[in-house]
Order: structure tokens, then C-alpha cells, then sequence
């Protein structure tokens, strides 16, 4: 086995040791059966004590939907930020990474390792969750989501780019200093994204560019919005291409340019990253 | 290209003939601190090497430049032939740092097994090589508790049984048994010794001087990021020295006779470093003379103690 995978599955395995896993699991779980109870009630509803017609329940089955997808997507933020933190900066500081690094193992190979068996229990967490709570709501509702697939990219993406930058700061930033900043960065596209969406709703260059500015800086918030493409009723996009300035609806998906973007930002933090570590003494 | 192949042909020599550890003007700089002065040593292969020297003296500064954890800002140095820091002298090399920490959540076996892996410990000798590694570290019992129910001590074992994996050619111990009981440096000696015998060199960091003249060969001093002696044990405490217990010395008369010998005081005992046995009758009688009366006159050679203060404390 390389030192990549070895690193991958250490890093792997003190997830589950610390019970990490099995907290995020039952929490999901507690979670979903709270959220498939509130969606069974969507279609007995009532407006003037008449039932909603299909359409109706499609809307409000779509707008639930986005609502806890959102939920999801800040859980899954911070759980990134929070593993990642401590990822590279713990064992440095405790003097762990020293006797790892004494063993023929290169830093990029050590850093590779501890993204990776970061990155793919949250992608299967991603995938797996997304997945079980689209079917749940398709089930009690009959709603499900047009690009799941897409949606669950985006999700998924929008943690991957949380993690590697939290990773990066890691390499040169206590944990717990790494840790507020990418949340703060978090929050603030996220703000960013919201003033961007309110410019755009009143024509203002300014305020619009900013929602741009923070959609490239660190495009948690497009990715976000991405998702939320995917996820929402065909008529929210066509009512967002009309003035709608809301986090919960997207007028347009993500262009293949700014996923080109994203692949790119991803693709050279991870290098900064690297190359931080490669030139830090430990 | 002959020239290439004679280079390959002596570095592959270099790698299994020259010295453990070969460092040429070695200085690390942390900004305004000199941490590491210009250190210039070898250590043969198969030697148990003390590093001594007092708190922040640069020593484990040196032995991060030797694995590649910290870069020189001048200088050079191999180790078992190889540039500091290679992968290929890592695969050779155990390593038992100062600030010994595991992960917590593992169990003891565990961590062995993961530094078999890093190290390369073929798939079929891993078994062996942990149990050797935990029996040897006196843990043979422990290999399924979780390292964070060890004690600092039993920790350091751990340490130790992680630095002894992979069939080193080299160990390097900084401050080895700076948390264990006598009863564990007792231990850690009979593991060095152990090793010498295998022909594996020990580069052992330490002030704990009792330890390192006890299993050392040689021997380098190190203060202020400079090595200011290094030698063989025996030819570093050759010079003979004088111990006089003496009373009724005032000031005065004791700074007229440091102008001709280098006092160590301690009490009422006076050493005098580095004299000669025909001088002895000279410096009682200079004494007598200043005023002191006489209690006991003892001959003797230094303890590695003594050495090292007289170094150390040079200004």
C-alpha cells in the first residue's frame, strides 16, 4: 500500500475510533425521520379548506426541500471545516507528524492522504444522505428533485471546497485559528451571495459584483446555488429570472465556465497547500 | 558517461562503508536565533554517539536537520551516506523524538503496525517485528491498550519499540529516557547496548550525563548551537585533575592563585582541571601560603559531569 493510502485509511479509521461516524450517522438519521414525518403532512394539507391541488404540493414539497437541503449544506460546511482543521495542524502541534515524516514518506504524499481519507467519507456521506432523503420526500410526496445527480455534485462539491481550504490554513494555522477562519469565510460568501442576488434585483453593479467577487473567492455560495438549481421546481427558476433575490431559488444552473473555475480553485489550493507543507519545518 | 557511473559507484560505497552521520558546517538560523553554529562532526557506524548539552542548546535542532524535519540554512551532511532528509536514509533510520506523541485513539499494536507500513517492514515479518519491538520495549502486555491509557513512561516505551522497527542502521534518541523511571533507564541502556552490539549506530541526545557516560563511546558538547568539544569519552576525561578540600581561603587570596589555575569550587572542595601530577605539590603549597588549611588531597581524573559544566560554563 502507497504512503497516500496508508495516511487515507489511518485517516479514515480515527473518524470512526473517535465515533465521529456513528454521531453523524444517528444525528442524520434523527434527522431525516423528523424531516420525512413534516413532508408525510405536505400532500393532507389544506388552503381554505381545500386539499392542494398537485402543483401545490410539488411547490411546497420543492421549497421544503430546499430548506433542509440548505440545512444539510451548512451541516456538511462546518462538519468540512471541522475535520479539517484540526487535520493537519493536530498532529503538528502535538508532535505526532514527527514521527511520521521520520518514515520514507513524502509531505505531499502525507497531505494527499489526509484529504483524500477526508474527502471520500464525505462524498459517500454526501451521496448516501442526499440520496436516502430525495426517495424519502419522492415517497411521501411525490416530489423529487430534476438533476439529483447534480444536486448531490454540488453538495458535495460546495464541502470539498470548504475542506481543502480549511486544509490549506491548516498547514501553517493552529486548528482552532483555521477552524473560525473558514467558517467566517463560510458566512461571508454566503452574505456575499445574498447582497450579490439583492443587486442584481436593483440593478446595482456594485453590490452585484460583489455577490460575483465572493462567488470566485470561495465559491461555497455558488456551488450552493448550483444546488439549489437542481434541486428546486421548474417554476422557481422561471419566477427567479424575474426579480427573485433569494438564497432559496437559482434562475440559472452553473456555467461550464464557472465549474471550470471551481475545478481550477479546488485544483490550485490543494497545490498551495502541498506547497506550504513541503516548506514548513516541523 | 564514466564520470556518472564512478559518482553512482561512490555514493553506493559512501552509503554502505562511510560514517552514520557526516555533518560539514551545519547552521540553522530561526531568524535572529543562531540555533545550530556551524557543527562539523561524524559518527561511525555502529558508535554510540552522546550529544550533550545544557536546555536549548541546539541538539534538537540537529537532529531535525538529520531526518529532514527542519532545513539548514548553511552547511551540509549525509546520513548513511545519503543527503539529510532523503527518503533512502529515512528507510534506515529509527527515531524516538523528544516530544514523543502516538496516536491516542490506536492501540499500541496498532501504531507499530503502522510505522511497519511506512517503513516498509515486508507484509510476512510484521507480525515478528512488532512483537520483538513491544517485548524488547518492556510492553509486551500492553500491545492491545489504546495509547491514550498509557502513562508518559510507558509512552516512551512505546516510543522506543517505534524507533527500533525496520531494522535501523541508525537510531536517533532525543532525550530517550527524559520520562522513565530508573528501573526503564536501566532498560533503555541494555536496548543501546543491544543495538551496538548489532552493529546499529545510536546518535543519543541528552543532558542526562550519568546515561551517556555509561553506554557512550564518544561524545560531542554542544552550547550555544556549537560544538565546543568531541572525542572519545575516555580521551575527553583524560585530563587529570586534583580535588583539595580546603578552609581559610579569603577572596583575595583566592583571585591571585585563579590567575595561574582554573578553580571549580564547590564548598569547601576546590577542583583543579588539567594538572600535572609534579604540579600538584606547587599549587598545596600556594595554598598553605594564602592562607588555607589543608584537609585532603585527592588525584583524579573528571567526571563527565564536571567536564561538561567546565565547558559549558566557559565564558
Amino acid at each position: 500500500m502507497t504512503p497516500t493510502l496508508i495516511i487515507m485509511r489511518l485517516t479514515f479509521r480515527e473518524l470512526v475510533r473517535r465515533r465521529l461516524v456513528l454521531a453523524l450517522l444517528a444525528l442524520t438519521a434523527l434527522v431525516m425521520a423528523l424531516t420525512v414525518w413534516g413532508f408525510s403532512r405536505v400532500p393532507g394539507l389544506r388552503i381554505g379548506g381545500l386539499p392542494l391541488t398537485p402543483g401545490e404540493v410539488q411547490a411546497a414539497s420543492g421549497q421544503l426541500l430546499l430548506l433542509v437541503m440548505f440545512m444539510f449544506s451548512f451541516v456538511l460546511a462546518l462538519t468540512c471545516a471541522f475535520l479539517a482543521a484540526p487535520a493537519m495542524a493536530g498532529d503538528l502541534e502535538s508532535g505526532i507528524d514527527q514521527a511520521l515524516l521520520a518514515r520514507p514518506i513524502r509531505r505531499e504524499e502525507l497531505l494527499l492522504g489526509r484529504w483524500l481519507g477526508l474527502a471520500l467519507p464525505i462524498l459517500v456521506y454526501t451521496v448516501s444522505s442526499s440520496s436516502i432523503e430525495f426517495l424519502l420526500v419522492d415517497w411521501t410526496t411525490g416530489y423529487l428533485p430534476g438533476q439529483v445527480v447534480g444536486a448531490e455534485a454540488a453538495l458535495f462539491c460546495e464541502g470539498l471546497v470548504l475542506l481543502t481550504f480549511t486544509l490549506a490554513l491548516s498547514t501553517r494555522m493552529s486548528a482552532i485559528t483555521a477552524g473560525v477562519i473558514a467558517v467566517i469565510a463560510f458566512g461571508s460568501m454566503w452574505l456575499g451571495g445574498v447582497a450579490g442576488a439583492f443587486g442584481a434585483v436593483f440593478h446595482n453593479a456594485a453590490i452585484t459584483d460583489v455577490g460575483v467577487a465572493t462567488h470566485l473567492l470561495v465559491p461555497t455560495d455558488g456551488l450552493w446555488r448550483a444546488a439549489v438549481f437542481a434541486i428546486e421546481p421548474s417554476s422557481f427558476a422561471i419566477a427567479a429570472r424575474g426579480a427573485l433575490g433569494s438564497t432559496f431559488a437559482a434562475a440559472s444552473g452553473p456555467t461550464v465556465a464557472y465549474l471550470a473555475w471551481v475545478g481550477g480553485w479546488l485544483l490550485a489550493v490543494l497545490l498551495l497547500s502541498l506547497y506550504s507543507f513541503r516548506h514548513r519545518e516541523v | 558517461m564514466p564520470g556518472a557511473g564512478l559518482k553512482v559507484a561512490e555514493k553506493a560505497v559512501a552509503g554502505v562503508a562511510g560514517p552514520a552521520i557526516q555533518l560539514v558546517d551545519l547552521t540553522k538560523r530561526y531568524r535572529a536565533n543562531l540555533a545550530v553554529a556551524g557543527v562539523t562532526m561524524s559518527v561511525p557506524r555502529g558508535e554510540v554517539f552522546g550529544f550533550l548539552g545544557p536546555n536549548g542548546a541546539g541538539k534538537t535542532t540537529v537532529v531535525k536537520l538529520l531526518l529532514g524535519l527542519a532545513r539548514p540554512s548553511l552547511g551540509q551532511g549525509a546520513v548513511l551516506g545519503e543527503p539529510l532528509g532523503s527518503r533512502e536514509a529515512r528507510r534506515r533510520i529509527g527515531y524516538l523524538p523528544e516530544l514523543f506523541r502516538y496516536q491516542g485513539w490506536l492501540e499500541a499494536r496498532e501504531v507499530l503496525a503502522l510505522h511497519c507500513e511506512l517503513a516498509g517492514v515486508p507484509l510476512r515479518l510484521r507480525p515478528g517485528a512488532i512483537e520483538t519491538a513491544l517485548e524488547t520495549a518492556g510492553l509486551a502486555d500492553r500491545g492491545r491498550d489504546r495509547v491514550e491509557t498509557f502513562s508518559k513512561g510507558m509512552q516512551q516505551r512505546l516510543g522506543l519499540a517505534v524507533a527500533l522497527l525496520g531494522d535501523p542502521q541508525l537510531v536517533l534518541l532525543d532525550e530517550p529516557t527524559s520520562a522513565l523511571d530508573p528501573v526503564g533507564r536501566h532498560d533503555v541502556r541494555d536496548i543501546i547496548r543491544g543495538l551496538k552490539q548489532r552493529g546499529v549506530a545510536v546518535f543519543l541526545n541528552s543532558h542526562l550525563l550519568s546515561e551517556v557516560e555509561q553506554v557512550c563511546d564518544r561524545v560531542a558538547v554542544v552550547d550555544h548551537g556549537r560544538v565546543v568539544a568531541q572525542g572519545p569519552l575516555a580521551e575527553l576525561l583524560a585530563a587529570p585533575q586534583v580535588r583539595i578540600r580546603c578552609t581559610g581561603l579569603g577572596g583575595e587570596s583566592m583571585a591571585g592563585l585563579r590567575r595561574r589555575w582554573a578553580f571549580h569550587q564547590d564548598g569547601d572542595w576546590l577542583s583543579v582541571a588539567g594538572i600535572a601530577a609534579a604540579e600538584v605539590p606547587d599549587l598545596v603549597a600556594a595554598l598553605v601560603s594564602a592562607g588555607a588549611r589543608i584537609h585532603a588531597v585527592e588525584p583524579g581524573q573528571q567526571t563527565l559531569e564536571e567536564r561538561f559544566l567546565q565547558l559549558v560554563e566557559q565564558p
